[in-house]
């Protein structure tokens, strides 16, 4: 029998990231999560709102986490992942990465190049992945998430710090039938944040969060939150 | 009933999730069922009530396949449509007589068709999605449709439905594969 895989997951704190790696988890070993923060917001691959909140949900999955700052710019961001993937790889004997890549060729393109530069697998379980059965796993496999960032109409202030849930995931379908925006967000119409998931070993709880709304672009930011018991 | 061939490392694994399931659901778009077999599961032959048979892409570090050519001998005794996917027309190229070499291209890439055909848009060039480690040299007598700037993209069988397409056409050429759905059904 095969030793399972050592794999890091590439981690933003959305659903998208955290839902693969419960899907590596279910294959292969995850040995840490690898997170690049951006310091310029307009990052062409890594930011989303809530980055600050990616060392928590490490500590509630009970994973190490391997962090590289960037500077956010285009062409050194991918130098700058490709050193914290060098990083995984020394500290914690990674031989693949993976993904919550869902039809970004942009980005899978260029995670997949890093990955060959590096000699380490890369694999993307959401790739192409059925949106409407992929939002129904989220809930019946049981993860919390939260919108945590709204950038196209016809989203109003209200979907910020909002449960995405059955009756959340409802009213998108008919964003999706109306405004054509994407249900899972792969547009950016949307962002999210996983407060709770299968592997936590705890829960994140938001205590203060500020949101802030224009013309259908808000963010909610959480300023601080803390792990309680399952 | 389209029988849908793994080439990855493991049985029911992470390359499955991503290579494999995106090719299904095609197949259920176009109305039609279809059956996972993983390579080294395969029997002498391809189970009864199939139409076509798709041997679907891996992973970019995963060539174990390429070691096991006779997992793949049940080709030579099946006469239904036959489409190899990347991994998949490496497999086609090695079990027919052709040749499989180093050569790797990621991403988006011109595709340039040299020999129309009704499986490939009906363009002189168009964008396709290339995710592989190795390059293909076809089998004796089998035709090249179209190519990239490194190497072969597509080639046929003139004597069989076998086809062989070194870019991913599950990512933004749907069509490709729809058509070939067609001529399984027909």
């Amino acid at each position: 029998m095969r030793e399972p895989m050592r794999l890091g997951v590439l981690c933003s704190g959305g659903k998208d990231s955290l839902f693969a790696c419960y899907r590596a988890m279910q294959e292969e070993k995850v040995a840490c999560l690898v997170t690049l923060f951006p310091e310029n917001p307009e990052s062409y691959m890594f930011h989303t709102p809530n980055l600050h909140l990616v060392p928590l949900q490490a500590e509630a999955a009970g994973l190490p986490l391997v962090s590289q700052k960037s500077r956010g710019v285009e062409d050194e961001e991918l130098g700058d992942l490709s050193r914290a993937l060098s990083v995984a790889s020394d500290r914690h004997g990674i031989e693949g990465v993976v993904t919550g890549a869902l039809m970004s060729v942009y980005q899978s393109s260029r995670i997949q190049q890093i990955c060959s530069d590096l000699d380490l697998w890369c694999f993307n379980p959401l790739w192409y992945a059925d949106p409407d059965i992929y939002m129904e796993q989220l809930f019946s496999e049981g993860f919390r998430v939260v919108v945590s960032g709204v950038f196209s109409a016809p989203f109003d202030a209200s979907w910020l710090g909002r449960k995405l849930d059955r009756a959340a995931l409802s009213e998108l379908r008919g964003y999706v039938r109306d405004y054509r925006i994407t249900l899972t967000g792969e547009g950016g119409e949307y962002e999210t944040l996983v407060l709770d998931a299968p592997f936590f070993q705890k829960r994140i709880v938001i205590e203060d969060a500020k949101t802030t709304y224009q013309n259908y672009r808000g963010i909610l930011d959480v300023k601080k939150a803390h792990l309680e018991e399952r | 009933m389209i029988l849908l061939i793994d080439p990855g490392f493991r049985a029911d694994s992470l390359p499955r999730d991503e290579f494999v399931s995106p090719v299904a659901r095609i197949a259920e778009r176009s109305g039609l069922e279809w059956k996972y077999r993983h390579y080294a599961a395969m029997d002498d032959a391809i189970p009864t009530d199939m139409e076509g048979v798709i041997i679907c892409g891996t992973a970019l570090k995963d060539n174990g396949f390429l070691a096991c050519p006779d997992s793949f001998d049940w080709l030579h005794r099946t006469e239904i449509p036959v489409l190899g996917i990347c991994a998949g027309m490496q497999v086609l190229c090695l079990t027919f007589g052709g040749s499989v070499k180093k050569g790797c291209e990621i991403g988006m890439t011109d595709v340039y068709v040299t020999a129309p055909h009704f499986l490939l848009p009906g363009v002189s060039s168009f964008q396709a999605y290339e995710l592989h480690s190795h390059s293909c040299e076809p089998p004796p007598g089998w035709e090249i449709l179209a190519v990239s700037d490194r190497c072969i993209q597509a080639i046929r069988d003139p004597l069989h439905p076998r086809f062989g397409l070194m870019f991913h056409p599950e990512v933004r050429n749907d069509r490709v594969v729809e058509v070939f759905l067609e001529l399984c059904r027909a």
